[in-house]
Parts: C-alpha cells; sequence; structure tokens
C-alpha cells in the first residue's frame, strides 16, 4: 500500500479502494518503525493525521471528491502549522508550537491533505547534508552511513523511504533539489514568487521559495497546483494565474530547445554523475529535443555571491530569536546582554552562528561595498547570464549536485566543501528562477539527480520536460532497499 | 559671551500617522489599550510573519509631501535597521535609508516679531515605531507592551536652517498644524503621536562649516524643546568658552532638572547594518496618485494666513495665530461672519477666548462658547448695544452657560443708555457732586489734565452702571469741561 504513488493514492481513494483512515495509519505505522533509523521525521502527528483522514472520508462520503482529498502528506518543519510544533530543526524553536498555519500548509489542507507529521531538517535550513538538526541527522534510505542530502533531507528520506508519498520542502540555494537528487526523487523549487512564504520561517527572504517533493513529476504537478498562488500575506508573492500543470504534462518535446551550460560540466563533477546526466540529454535528444550548448559565464561566482547575501539577510531574519517572546531562552538570566548572548549561544547551533557572523561581518559599517553590494552586483550579472540564455534556448538541464550522498562527517568538517554541494543550483535561487532534480540514474547504487531549470514562471514545462522524460525512462520508480 | 555664538540646530520630528491599522499588519493603533492587546504575529515577529505595507499610510506620507512642495519619490524603498533591544520584536526596524518617499520640501515659519522665515525640510520617510519598554512597577525587571510597536511613523528631517530655540517652536508648531490641517495625524505630543531629535552645535558668526553637534533625543512637548535648546546652547557655550571642545554623542534632556544629559558617546554609537527589506517590494507612487492627493488637500495653513491678510486685513502674527489650528482658523470666521469686524474678532479670539481655553485646559472644540455666539457678542460692541468693558461681563455670564448674548444683555439689563437726555443728566450731576475737583481741573494746565478727566468719565460711568456709552460720556464731559 505505502508503494503507491502520490496520485494513485488520490485514485485509489477516489475509487474507494481503500479510505484514507486506512492509508494514514499504514503510514504512521510504517513511520513508528522507520523512524528510529532514518530520524525523518521531528514531530508525528498522529492524532492530527487520523481526525483529518476520518474527515476526509466523511466528506469523500458525502459527495466530495479531489485529488488529493485524503491523501496523506508530510510537511518540512519549517511550514508552520497551527497547534503542532514546528521547530525548524533548531533548539531555539523545539518547543514552539505556532498559532497559525503558513499559507502553504492551509492550501494543502484545504485541498484535503492529511498532515502526518513534520519532517526533519538543518537547523534552520542551512546545510547541505542534514547534519546541522538540531534533532539529529537524518539517515538516507539508499544507504543509512549517508546523508540525504539538505536541508529538506528529512522529507526527501521520507518520500524515498516511502514513509510518504510526497513532502513540502523549500529551496534558498538547492535544499529541494540536492536532496531530491540524492535521495532519487523528483523535487521542484518554484519561481521566487509564485508560492506564498508566509507561515515559513525565513532563512534568506529574498531567496527562500518553496516546492514539492515526491516520486514523480505529475505528483509535484499535483502538489504545486495547490500550493502556488497569489496570497496577499506575502508582498513578493506574485498575481499570476496559476496554470493547469497537469493538463501540461504531455506535451512532446520535439523542437525543445535544451541548453546545456559548459560552467556546470567542471572538473568538479564526479564522472559518474556526468555519465548519467549526459544519457538523460541524450534521452530528451531521442525525444525531439535539440542540445544547445550555452555558457553562463558568471555561474562560477554564484557560491561566493550566494555566501555573503543569504547569510546578510539570516542575520536579520534570526534577529527575532532573543529568549524575550517565544523560543529558547537561557536559564536564570542575570541581566538584558546575558539574556540575549546566552540565549542565542546556548539556542543555535554552530553552523547558523557562522552564518550570522558571517552576514553581521558582511553588512558592517566599512564592509558593506565590498561584500553585500558587491554580491547584489554578481547576482544581477547571474540574472542577465540566464536572461540572455533563455533567448536561445527553452530550458536549461544540467546535473542537481556534483555527486551521489556522500558520507556522514565527509563534508561536515569543512564548510567550504560543504558549500560546494549546492555549486550548481545556487544561480536559479539567486536568479529566481525555478528548477527541479529529477532522477537520472544509479551511480554504484545510488540515485543521481538531473537538473532542469527554466525561465520566469515557465514551472509547466519544467514538469512537461522531467514527465515525458518519465516516460521513457524508470529512474524515478527506483526504490531503495530500505525495509521499515 | 553666549551672544558671540550662533546656534545651528535641525530637527528630527516623529510624526505618528493616524491609520487605523498598523503600517505592517492588520492589528489596531489605538492608543491606551490594555498592554499586548493591540499586537498580533506580525507584531509579535512570530516565525514565519511577513509585513504588508499599509497604502493608507502612503498616502499619508505623500500628503504630507506634497502639503510643503517636496518631491515625491515615484520609487522608495524600505531598508532593515539592526539592532537589538526587548521592546523592537524582529531585532530590526523597517525604515527607509536611501530613498525615502518624501524628498526636498520646505515650510515657512511666522516668528513673533512679524517676520517669517523659511526653513528646508530635508527629507521625509516612512518607518514602523517600536514598543515600549516599561522600567517601573516591575519590581526590577522591565515590563514590554507591544500595542505600539508597528505604528506608522513619518520622520521628517529639517535642514540645519534653525537658528534658535524660538525658531524651532514656530517650525514645530508649523509641522505639527500642518499634520493636523492635513489629517495625517493627531499630533498629540503627550501620548508621543509627535516626538523631537534636536540636532544643535554652535558656530561663531561668519563661520562656514558647522562646529560638532549633538543630538538630543525624545523631547516631546513645545517647552522642553525651548528649554532643551537654551540648556544645551549654555553648555556647549561654556565649553566651547573654556577652550574645551564639544564631544559629539546622543543626549537626554531631563526636565526636572532641566538639563541635558550624555547617553552614548559616537564611539559605541550602533552600527545599525542598513540593507533593503527583501520582504517588502519597492514602493511605486504613480503621478496619477499624487496629482489626486494635490487636489484633494485641503486649505493649508500658510494659504490661510495669506487669506486672512488680505480678506480681513489682519497682521502677519495675528493671522499665524488664528491659522495655527485648523479649528480655531474655523471658529474664528464663523465668529467674524456674524460679528461683520473681522479685527476685533481676531482680537476676542487670541486674547479673551483663547485665555479662557487655556486657564480651562480646553481644546477648540469643547468651547462652551459658540463661533456665531461670540459673532453676535461682537455685533452688539458694534452696534452700540453694549460697551467693549459690557461686553466682557456678558462672555463670562455665556462661558458660564447662562445663554446667547442677546438674552443675558436683556435679563440683565446691561443695554447701553442710547437716550442722550438722561447721560447729559448723569454728567450734570457728577459735575456738581464733584465742584471742587471741576475748580482743580480747569486750574491744571490742559496738557496735564488727562488723569482727572478720566475720573470723572469713571464717576459718570459708575453712576450708569457701566450702561452709558463711554464715547457719549467723553464727548459730554469734553463739552462741559473743556469747552467754556
Amino acid at each position: 500500500m505505502h508503494d503507491i504513488a502520490l496520485e494513485a493514492i488520490g485514485s485509489a481513494l477516489e475509487r474507494r479502494e481503500f479510505s484514507s483512515v486506512e492509508i494514514t495509519s499504514h503510514l504512521l505505522d510504517r513511520i513508528e518503525r522507520a523512524n528510529g533509523t532514518l530520524n525523518a521525521f521531528v514531530s508525528v502527528n498522529r492524532e492530527g493525521a487520523l481526525r483529518a483522514a476520518a474527515a476526509a472520508d466523511a466528506a469523500r462520503a458525502k459527495g466530495a471528491s479531489g485529488p488529493l482529498l485524503g491523501v496523506p502528506i508530510a510537511h518540512k518543519d519549517l511550514f508552520c502549522t497551527a497547534g503542532l510544533r514546528t521547530t525548524c530543526g533548531s533548539r531555539m524553536l523545539g518547543e514552539f508550537v505556532p498559532p497559525y498555519d503558513a499559507t502553504v500548509v492551509e492550501r494543502l489542507g484545504a485541498a484535503g491533505c492529511v498532515t502526518l507529521g513534520k519532517t526533519n531538517m538543518d537547523e534552520f535550513a542551512m546545510g547541505s547534508s542534514n547534519e546541522t538538526s538540531y534533532f539529529g541527522p537524518v539517515r538516507n534510505p539508499w544507504d543509512t552511513g549517508r546523508v540525504p542530502g539538505g536541508s529538506s533531507g528529512g522529507s526527501a528520506a521520507a518520500v524515498a523511504a516511502r514513509l510518504a508519498p510526497g513532502a513540502t520542502a523549500t529551496d534558498t540555494g538547492g535544499s529541494i533539489r540536492q536532496p531530491a537528487s540524492l535521495c532519487g526523487l523528483t523535487g521542484l523549487k518554484a519561481t521566487y514568487g509564485r508560492i506564498s512564504r508566509h507561515g515559513m520561517i525565513a532563512f534568506a527572504s529574498s531567496l527562500d521559495q518553496a516546492g514539492p517533493m515526491a516520486r514523480s513529476a505529475a505528483d509535484c504537478a499535483l502538489m504545486l497546483q495547490v500550493m502556488a498562488g497569489f496570497d496577499t500575506r506575502d508582498s513578493t508573492s506574485l498575481e499570476a494565474p496559476v496554470p493547469d500543470y497537469l493538463s501540461l504534462l504531455d506535451r512532446p518535446l520535439a523542437g525543445l530547445r535544451v541548453g546545456v551550460p559548459r560552467e556546470y560540466f567542471d572538473p568538479g563533477l564526479h564522472p559518474g554523475t556526468e555519465q548519467a546526466v549526459r544519457a538523460g540529454l541524450a534521452e530528451l535528444e531521442a525525444q525531439g529535443a535539440r542540445l544547445v550548448d550555452i555558457s553562463l559565464p558568471h555561474s562560477p561566482l554564484s557560491v561566493p555571491a550566494y555566501y555573503v547575501i543569504a547569510p546578510a539577510e539570516c542575520s536579520a531574519n534570526l534577529s527575532r530569536y532573543d529568549g524575550v517572546r517565544y523560543g529558547y531562552r537561557c536559564q536564570d538570566p542575570v541581566d538584558l546582554r546575558d539574556l540575549y548572548e546566552r540565549s542565542r549561544s546556548e539556542g543555535f547551533g554552530e553552523e547558523v552562528k557562522r552564518r550570522i557572523i558571517v552576514g553581521t561581518y558582511a553588512l558592517s559599517a566599512g564592509y558593506y561595498d565590498a561584500y553585500y553590494r558587491k554580491a547584489q552586483q554578481i547576482r544581477r550579472l547571474i540574472a542577465e547570464d540566464f536572461r540572455e540564455a533563455f533567448t536561445q534556448v527553452d530550458v536549461i538541464a544540467g546535473p542537481a549536485a556534483p555527486a551521489t550522498a556522500f558520507r556522514f562527517g565527509e563534508k561536515s568538517a569543512d564548510p567550504i566543501t560543504m558549500y560546494l554541494e549546492d555549486i550548481y543550483t545556487i544561480a536559479a535561487n539567486l536568479a529566481g528562477l525555478p528548477a527541479m532534480s529529477m532522477p537520472g540514474g544509479l551511480v554504484e547504487g545510488l540515485p543521481v539527480g538531473i537538473q532542469l531549470i527554466g525561465n520566469h514562471l515557465q514551472e509547466g514545462l519544467l514538469l512537461n520536460v522531467a514527465h515525458r522524460f518519465q516516460q521513457a525512462t524508470d529512474w524515478h520508480r527506483h526504490a531503495p532497499a530500505f525495509t521499515a | 559671551m553666549v551672544s558671540d555664538w550662533e546656534t545651528v540646530i535641525g530637527l528630527e520630528v516623529h510624526v505618528q500617522l493616524a491609520t487605523r491599522s498598523k503600517i505592517f499588519s492588520g492589528a489596531s493603533t489605538r492608543f491606551g489599550a490594555e498592554p499586548n492587546t493591540q499586537a498580533c504575529a506580525v507584531d509579535l515577529a512570530m516565525p514565519g510573519t511577513l509585513p504588508v505595507l499599509n497604502r493608507e499610510a502612503v498616502h499619508m506620507a505623500v500628503k504630507f509631501g506634497v502639503a510643503i512642495g517636496a518631491d515625491i519619490a515615484r520609487v522608495s524603498v524600505f531598508d532593515r535597521k539592526n539592532y537589538f533591544y526587548p521592546d523592537l520584536p524582529k531585532g530590526y526596524q523597517i525604515s527607509q535609508l536611501d530613498y525615502p518617499i518624501v524628498g526636498r520640501g520646505e515650510v515657512e515659519v511666522a516668528l513673533p516679531d512679524g517676520s517669517s522665515k523659511r526653513i528646508g525640510i530635508t527629507r521625509a520617510h516612512l518607518e514602523e515605531d517600536a514598543g515600549k519598554s516599561l522600567h517601573e512597577d516591575f519590581h526590577g525587571l522591565t515590563g514590554i507592551d507591544l500595542n505600539r510597536a508597528g505604528t506608522p511613523l513619518l520622520e521628517i528631517v529639517s535642514e540645519p536652517e534653525i537658528r534658535s530655540a524660538q525658531e524651532a517652536v514656530a517650525y514645530l508648531k508649523q509641522i505639527h498644524s500642518i499634520i493636523r490641517y492635513l489629517g495625517i495625524s493627531d499630533g498629540n505630543m503627550a501620548e508621543g503621536s509627535m516626538r523631537c531629535d534636536i540636532n544643535l552645535s554652535l558656530r561663531r558668526p561668519g563661520d562656514e562649516k558647522f562646529g560638532t553637534r549633538c543630538e538630543i533625543k525624545n523631547v516631546n512637548s513645545f517647552r522642553f524643546v525651548d528649554k532643551a535648546i537654551e540648556t544645551e546652547r549654555e553648555r556647549q557655550a561654556d565649553i566651547l568658552e573654556h577652550g574645551g571642545s564639544v564631544k559629539q554623542e546622543t543626549r537626554l534632556y531631563d526636565a526636572e532638572r532641566n538639563e541635558t544629559r550624555s547617553m552614548r558617546s559616537k564611539e559605541v554609537a550602533h552600527d545599525y547594518r542598513y540593507f533593503p527589506e527583501p520582504d517588502l517590494l519597492p514602493v511605486h507612487v504613480s503621478e496619477e496618485l499624487i496629482e489626486s492627493i494635490r487636489a484633494g488637500l485641503p486649505e493649508l495653513p500658510a494659504q490661510k494666513v495669506q487669506r486672512f491678510r488680505t480678506q480681513f486685513g489682519l497682521g502677519a502674527y495675528d493671522a499665524a495665530q488664528l491659522a495655527a489650528s485648523r479649528e480655531l482658523a474655523e471658529y474664528f470666521e464663523a465668529a467674524a461672519t456674524g460679528a461683520g469686524d473681522a479685527k476685533t474678532t481676531a482680537n476676542w479670539v487670541l486674547s479673551e477666548l483663547l485665555a479662557r481655553i487655556n486657564r480651562d485646559g480646553l481644546e477648540i472644540s469643547a468651547c462652551p462658547v459658540a463661533a456665531a455666539s461670540l459673532g453676535t457678542l461682537i455685533a452688539r460692541i458694534q452696534d452700540g448695544t453694549i460697551s467693549g468693558k459690557i461686553a466682557k461681563t456678558v462672555f463670562e455670564a455665556m462661558w458660564a452657560g447662562e445663554g446667547e448674548p442677546d438674552a443675558i444683555i436683556a435679563t440683565k439689563g446691561l443695554r447701553q443708555m442710547a437716550d442722550s437726555g438722561a447721560i447729559e443728566q448723569l454728567v450734570d450731576d457728577a459735575l456738581a457732586a464733584n465742584a471742587g475737583q471741576v475748580e482743580q481741573y480747569r486750574a491744571t494746565p490742559a496738557d496735564k489734565r488727562q488723569r482727572m478727566f478720566g475720573f470723572f468719565v469713571g464717576q459718570v460711568m459708575k453712576a450708569s452702571q457701566g450702561k452709558a456709552n463711554p464715547q457719549q460720556v467723553n464727548d459730554l464731559l469734553r463739552n462741559r469741561l473743556d469747552g467754556e
């Protein structure tokens, strides 16, 4: 039952093959058995989920229907869930129970989705391996000695291990695409502003964007259909109509121009990964797409620019965690300074502190021009590269991550090595473009992701390309040998 | 010598805008509610909440800009001003640094000597207010009230063109008057709706360069502004006279001790690490909006002063006094219409009426004497029904709520004696009763008789119980005493 994909669960519920309560309790049991090993969930919402499932079944009995009615999913633990603990992977919010739902949670809930629980993540979404979570690392179900990627590692592990058919995630520099790549999933980061950030705990406001993570492009399309759309509570949300993504999935790829950026096939790319990505590109070509050699000349500057802008924004975004109104507060503060210093020193982990310090430094008097302003200039150049590229091509394709999943501790000692995990994904965030990762092969038994980057609001085209690819390949059907 | 120094003053005025809800949230801005009952999730900076700009605040800022003839920025940008304080929930204040909504403008202020002066306004920008820290009543702890957090502020920055406390107060009164005319703020200084920071330095007259300035924070009444400037000017002059140099710092004015005190020096000044607020889009103001706001502006204080001068022949200072508040100006105009004599009405309003209002601590809107009634009273002086002196008696009765002027004159029998025969009789009686004084008067040289003449007038008026027409009495006495 757990092996059924998201879309198929909806159809099965529609045909009354099983009830929402049945599939929900089945998955809850599975989570209970697997979570000790995987640590994919920070909180399991057993009672709430069963209540919601029963309500969905009752609604269906009264004639209600819908592709997501009664379908259980998981939420990354930075989407606020009313009455359900939302930790952001941090001790700082270890006991935080929001009084409101994030727009994403609200919309999926209104469509009938059942919330199984909240998935583990790198603390405040800062990390590429899920090793920075206060609640411990998540294990990759393909090889439990390896990381699932990050920061949406919990969502990726949960979907890959068939604990949930789909999950929400967020991507600031690759946090959907890199774990999707490392766990053999399809994950999409929407255009900046396509999905409301209201109730989504901020890491870097100008880069953060949500998206779905599931097994196939079709499943992602179903979730995105509900998640996307204008929201008055987020001033950066786009007032553009949401297309019918499902209806766009099947368009043939003949004549599609696929840009292949030279810079994405650099010496840092693992040969096995490159081979798999090239094979995937050949498949697109076989379907009538034309591969176009392109250059994104400023790509090599994306990591340094990102590691100024994202920390700068995070240094301000995380100032609200001061021990005054909610969240972690140190024991017996002697004065205000002590309250601030100890609450924040004890409440935040190392990586978060490192980025707050970097960001504070980059914004300081005398350094702003050299760092923040310069990084913004690079950001504009990177966006310009894409604008130029999209005059010649319809989509851009390349690797999502430099290699397959790595072992615990392999990169956590050196932040720079870890930061390079996002070398191919960061540019799309800097330019605000939609991008996704889809399974494109296995190297030594571990999944490889192919990244697709589209022009603004071209989520429909990305899902179309991925869907056609998945019609011709079965990489997305491969499941890890993990047993719960 | 203090007089050897020129005082250079620039003022930063914070005006709370009278929007119904806060600048970035839907919470109410009403003053005086129970602590923390008007702070929503956004004001509390709960995780995942986002600011949404209140359009009304933008319109009010534009209104002010148009009223002072300023450049309105077609695009203005919000920034984050970072600092930690318990009453600043986000750990940053959303403000505008490089691109304020209102650019360069000016106001003309009337000075007590009848002259006027133009004072430049550098800029005015939108920002949010912080909450309040309450240090009393918490036994060594600090209470935080976030009702005020997020209240919209317009910060109006003047050029350093103010040269005295008197000019500073006149400037502030002009700003106060403009914001009240526009209805964009109640300007209530006691409730903090208008607060002022004073930048003050001294230099030798004729010097081009400014001296080192001190900033006096948060002065909240016209009187305190006047006193703070005087005491700070003396303090700086004293330092300079003794060969010392003024230290650039932020100071506080202590009204109880009438002195300014150091708050923090430049060395420990905050580095606010401003950067553009990524959660808000740049604010666009269209030409149409500016024009529609311009078309809807009421008659402003300066225009009213001009009209009062030409239409009613009032002096500059009187006109400015009357136009200072929209309510007072409207009262004056209504009274003058009934009275038929604007100058006499202006005198009555500025002396009798304001004295009474100030004595009883009332607002003009709560004045117990209606404008039309005051007009009738003045008309009764003009048509000779009563004397100016009797009119004050009638006014007292009106203030005490005894009714309309005509009724009071009738019931109290205050009507002036119009019968010249009767007055002649009173004059003759008075002269007969004071024959000795008459002789003495006649023996006195003509240029020294005035005081004695007054004695006779007094006698007649007393005999008439104040009802004789003073002019008639004067004429008759002149005739009787000097005519022979």
